[in-house]
């Protein structure tokens, strides 16, 4: 999932001058980070209109990265969105660019922050997975990954900062490869780590369309 | 026999080697590094040039090794992936190696969290391990890491790694050396050495594993220099292992000064006589002058 976070309100306010505003939410990822379901969209309203900001109409859509259905959804609303002149879009960076591209003629604000590609680990608890290298080394590992869950992306790890399974850049956090040296030997497959990781090929990280 | 650098040579002939560290300035005047090596030429073999340590702006390592190199003395630069990916550090290797820079030493680098850019983005497009095999395919090859045949001059480096006998997993600290040697090392400098036991411990696996045959090891020696560097040390530098009874020993000291110069006598003077260590990396952090005391009295001081 696409992990966001709601940016400053006073920034957003910043952003939108007095409006009309139309918001859009997205059913999906921002639902479940609270940062642009339904919830969040109407709160959002609220705290506009008592900042005096004139909001013309709202929509959660199903879900924003979705540039076809968008233009569909977005269809009934035709009127409140002639009224905006400005579009503030609660979803991740990919939805608020779907809708740059339905909407030449409007201020496109975006909402929130987007973190990273992470699971819910509980409510409200969000934790980094995947770099969308373009190359998956999951097998390699125990099926944990130090591309993107160690902070130097080692192939060849742990480096020499981790303290009683805790990573040197945040005592928080899992070294990750303490994680994977664990999850290794017990699967009698410690013999992985012998290997020295080649270089990896970045050049799989910058596939910027498929189609099928 | 010719030897790539002084510090290979003198580590082949079975001497006790020294090396320690210059920290280059925070800034372009270099005569910060002159006076540093004018107090140190002799006291030690080789000199390593730090590459903006703990990630802090400071002038280049590659430049330092060439201001040494014109003071006649032996650079071993420093180079980590923090800030250049591939293409840059493999034509950094051939810029050093023009210079006449013999050494390097290959490190993954402090995280940029750390230092005074903690904005800037990280490259680590390689790691540790995988710059010292490209390094030495380069050299013994010629070949850069894509394939490609390197056209007139190989680097002709003495390649160096890091060790951490303290991190955890510990059981993989071995494991860890013996892949750096595989993949090109041709020695290695400890982190700092405060908990001998456990020093101990490792190098008693590495000897049993004969590592200690296929590599060089120079143990890292850090005098401490007052009770507010062992308490950082202790508890915020990554990696660092001051076990309770050497940071009590700073606590209680009446000169605390005095006493991280006589654990950091001690601790040469035992890492000396361990079977498997073939000299000592010396990193007095913004004391450098302690560097020639402690090398006489501790007895090592080469001229070799």
């Amino acid at each position: 999932m696409i992990i966001t976070k709601q940016k400053n309100f006073e920034d957003l306010l910043e952003s939108s001058g007095k409006g009309p505003v139309f918001i859009i939410g997205c059913n999906e990822c921002a639902t479940l980070c609270h940062t642009g379901g339904e919830e969040e969209v109407l709160a959002m309203k609220d705290a506009f209109e008592k900042k005096q900001v004139q909001v013309s109409g709202w929509v959660v859509l199903e879900p924003a990265c979705h540039l076809n259905n968008d233009k569909r959804l977005l269809r009934s609303f035709k009127e409140e969105l002639s009224r905006s002149k400005k579009i503030l879009v609660l979803a991740c960076g990919n939805g608020v660019q779907t809708i740059t591209e339905i909407f030449d003629d409007k201020d496109i604000i975006s909402g929130t922050d987007t973190l990273f590609l992470g699971e819910i680990k509980r409510a409200n608890e969000f934790d980094k997975r995947c770099n969308m290298c373009g190359e998956c080394l999951l097998d390699l590992f125990g099926g944990l990954c130090p591309v993107s869950r160690c902070p130097k992306s080692m192939l060849n790890g742990p480096c020499g900062g981790a303290k009683e399974g805790k990573c040197e850049i945040n005592p928080d956090r899992d070294c990750v490869w303490d994680q994977i040296y664990n999850r290794l030997k017990q699967s009698g497959k410690l013999h992985l780590l012998d290997e020295i990781q080649k270089p990896k090929d970045w050049s799989k990280s910058l596939e910027m369309r498929r189609e099928i | 026999m010719s030897f790539r650098s002084n510090l290979e040579k003198v580590l082949s002939d079975g001497k006790f080697a020294v090396t320690a560290e210059i920290g280059p300035p925070k800034g372009s005047d270099p005569n910060k590094i002159t006076k540093k090596a004018e107090m140190l030429k002799g006291y030690a073999d080789a000199f390593n040039i730090t590459d903006n340590q703990t990630a802090v702006v400071r002038m280049s390592s590659i430049a330092g090794c060439y201001i040494l190199l014109k003071m006649d003395m032996e650079p071993i630069m420093q180079m980590t992936c923090r800030d250049r990916n591939r293409i840059a550090l493999q034509s950094d290797v051939l810029g050093a190696s023009a210079l006449g820079i013999k050494n390097l030493l290959c490190l993954t680098g402090d995280h940029q969290s750390f230092g005074n850019h903690p904005s800037a983005k990280g490259v680590f497009d390689i790691d540790s391990m995988q710059l010292i095999q490209i390094v030495k395919n380069m050299r013994d090859k010629g070949t850069f890491q894509n394939g490609d045949e390197i056209l007139a001059g190989r680097p002709n480096v003495f390649i160096g790694a890091a060790a951490n006998p303290f991190a955890d997993p510990f059981e993989l600290r071995v494991d860890r050396l013996r892949k750096k040697i595989k993949a090109g090392a041709d020695f290695i400098q400890t982190q700092s050495v405060y908990n001998i036991d456990k020093f101990n411990n490792w190098i008693d696996e590495v000897r049993s594993n004969g590592l200690d045959k296929k590599v060089h090891i120079l143990a890292g020696v850090t005098p401490l220099k007052s009770l507010k560097m062992a308490e950082r040390m202790k508890f915020h530098v990554p990696g660092v292992d001051i076990p309770d009874t050497i940071y009590n020993r700073m606590k209680n000291a009446n000169e605390p000064k005095k006493e991280g110069y006589e654990i950091a006598l001690e601790t040469v003077r035992e890492v000396k006589n361990i079977n498997g260590i073939r000299g000592v990396h010396i990193t007095a952090l913004f004391w450098e002058d302690i560097i020639p005391s402690l090398v006489e009295e501790a007895d090592i001081r080469t001229m070799h």
